[in-house]
């Protein structure tokens, strides 16, 4: 008995515990893979389609010329043929189409062609959609033959990369994965282990305070990271996940993603010492879980509230956790271009852990 | 035997909360290799005393030696030579005994072969069990499986025996009578006297934070006798107890 006692093996058993523990748990595996991936499966197979406008043609219009032909190869535009016009009317008033289009001869000889649109206030944005591709289309068929006199345009595209919505979608769900697993599971588990002494148990043996924290954090933060693994990896295999530098890109997020845990570990540890009662727990953190993932850009781009709003975005630590996760992912950028997002986080951190260490409660 | 070597040393043990105090000047010497008992009603302040030995608890005032540590210094020192098993302690979520075991061969810092560990306590059929799926009695005797990892000088065991049956009960005894003859000094509260009389070899009854009797149990009785005092009932050679182990069995069951 006369070997010094050894902290470090302590900290490694219960971080083995703890893993095992945390493994067999269904709500942990639950919030950390299953949900985000059901949210990356949707908008993953939602997305990369584009807008589409659709465009009823009258019943009665002409259907063989230019114009009805161009709409048809435009890429854009999806024609809807074959609707009677009540049918047409009620589904304008509800905008489920954008516009309805009649094409007649015109008898009266030049210009060969009459379209009459009708557009409908219901579908107001896929309407302007719509007016810009027909004014591009007026023009190219009218000027067919022309040269122009008072300006050309030439018009060309830069290849870049494919910005697709699981770019947007799958750095937020990661966010959104560390947010629960972070806050759910360090409440749940440290205010279980002081309810059941198992806590007290552990206090009978000589090891310390110290080594049952970093213990249990470095297991979630081995759990949370194996599910960020997970998440990237179906995403970049099955759905195109942008990776501009690869493994390194991987290594940059995944270091991204221990500091936001560490971060919302420490909401869980105050959520663990706030609450009276097991079932306080889950209302506590959802107060702290679901704002974020509503106001934090994990759907939307923050750019996309109201401006009364954007301030309470640009408070919360999970958009900065986002934003640096889209930085690096989709920019390469590497963690040095986002220190500032890093800072906001670490602020966050040394806040929230002055509050848990006056919160936390052992016993 | 040599019963003059005090491990444990108690000096005017004072236990104030806010509003009362729990325990008010208990002085006794727990003697090397015995079995002692803390006997007393619920509120006595016997897992009070028993926490403020074990270091979990901080006293109010007095002294406290054990094997020669103070508890104010030494907190360190006296939690790796003891053993404790608490009155509703639980043990982690999710894992099963043997990954216990491994948790706790952890945490005390040192080697051990769960599997031994459980064979001590006749667990080795619930290797692979939850600790929730365990009976009351598999319970008590895995919590004082953990208590034994650390080869420690001292146990304590606070109320192992309440809601158990009587055969889970004699095997606990047992277990506990084994544990004593291996050379570990034994500290143990309990509400049944029948138990204290068999098991301990020295008893303190704790009354309102204070001793009130402390002697072996054999003289407490010779002295209560000795005053005159006799049992209404005419004492037979069995009791009720001695029945139900004759007639069910004593041996260990699936389920105790």
């Amino acid at each position: 008995m006369s070997k010094p006692y050894n902290n470090t093996k302590a900290t490694l058993a219960l971080a083995k515990a703890s893993f095992r523990s945390i493994m067999r748990s269904p709500s942990a595996v639950v919030f950390t893979l299953a949900f985000p991936l059901i949210f990356i499966l949707v908008f993953g197979f939602l997305g990369g389609g584009g807008v589409k406008v659709d465009l009823a043609i009258a019943p009665g219009s002409d259907l063989q010329n230019p114009i009805i032909k161009s709409l048809e190869k435009n890429n854009v535009i999806h024609l809807v043929k074959g609707k009677g016009e009540a049918e047409i009317h009620k589904e304008l008033e509800k905008g489920h189409i954008a516009a309805v289009i009649d094409v007649q001869k015109n008898k009266a000889g030049r210009p060969a062609y009459v379209a009459n649109i009708k557009y409908t206030s219901a579908s107001i944005d896929k309407g302007n959609i719509l007016k810009s591709v027909l004014s591009n289309l007026y023009y190219s068929l009218n000027a067919k033959d022309m040269q122009p006199s008072v300006a050309q345009l030439n018009e060309s595209t830069v290849t870049g990369r494919i910005y697709r919505t699981i770019d947007f979608i799958l750095p937020g769900q990661l966010g959104f994965s560390l947010l629960s697993t972070g806050v759910f599971g360090t409440a749940f588990v440290f205010f279980s282990l002081r309810q059941n002494l198992v806590i007290k148990r552990f206090f009978a043996t000589p090891v310390r305070r110290s080594s049952i924290v970093f213990g249990e954090g470095i297991a979630r933060i081995g759990f949370a990271l194996l599910g960020a693994v997970f998440i990237i990896v179906i995403g970049h295999y099955f759905f195109h996940f942008t990776l501009v530098h690869g493994i390194v890109t991987v290594i940059n997020m995944l270091l991204l993603s221990v500091i936001g845990l560490i971060v919302f570990m420490g909401f869980g540890f105050v959520v663990s010492g706030v609450a009276k009662s097991e079932s306080t727990i889950p209302p506590i953190s959802n107060i702290i879980t679901l704002p974020q993932f509503l106001l934090s850009g994990t759907f939307f781009s923050i750019d996309a509230f109201p401006e009364w709003l954007q301030p309470i975005s640009r408070a919360l630590p999970l958009t900065y956790l986002n934003d640096a996760m889209r930085k690096v992912a989709f920019e390469g950028a590497g963690l040095w271009d986002v220190k500032y997002q890093i800072l906001i986080m670490v602020i966050w951190g040394i806040g929230i852990y002055a509050v848990a260490v006056k919160v936390f409660k052992w016993e | 035997m040599d019963r003059t070597n005090a491990i444990i040393s108690v000096k005017n043990l004072v236990k104030k909360y806010d509003d009362f105090t729990a325990v008010q000047g208990l002085s006794f010497d727990v003697y090397e290799n015995e079995i002692f008992g803390l006997l007393g009603p619920n509120g006595a302040g016997k897992t009070t005393t028993l926490e403020i030995i074990e270091t979990l608890r901080l006293k109010t005032s007095g002294e406290v030696i054990v094997d020669g540590y103070s508890v104010d210094k030494d907190a360190g020192r006296i939690k790796q030579i003891i053993g404790v098993q608490l009155q509703a302690a639980g043990y982690y979520p999710n894992l099963n005994l043997v990954e216990l075991m491994e948790l706790f061969s952890g945490l005390y810092g040192v080697s051990i072969k769960p599997m031994e560990m459980l064979e001590k306590v006749n667990l080795q059929d619930k290797a692979k069990a939850k600790y929730k799926a365990l009976s009351g009695g598999q319970k008590q005797r895995f919590s004082i499986a953990t208590t034994l990892i650390n080869s420690p000088k001292i146990v304590f065991l606070d109320e192992p025996t309440t809601g158990l049956d009587p055969q889970a009960r004699r095997n606990l005894w047992d277990l506990i009578t084994e544990i004593r003859n291996n050379g570990t000094t034994v500290v143990i509260t309990t509400h049944y006297m029948d138990e204290a009389e068999q098991l301990c070899d020295r008893v303190a009854f704790v009354e309102r934070g204070t001793i009130i009797a402390l002697d072996s149990p054999d003289n407490l009785i010779d002295k209560l006798v000795s005053t005159g005092f006799e049992r209404k009932k005419e004492v037979k050679k069995a009791n009720l107890e001695d029945v139900f182990i004759n007639l069910t069995g004593k041996e260990w069951r699936e389920d105790n």
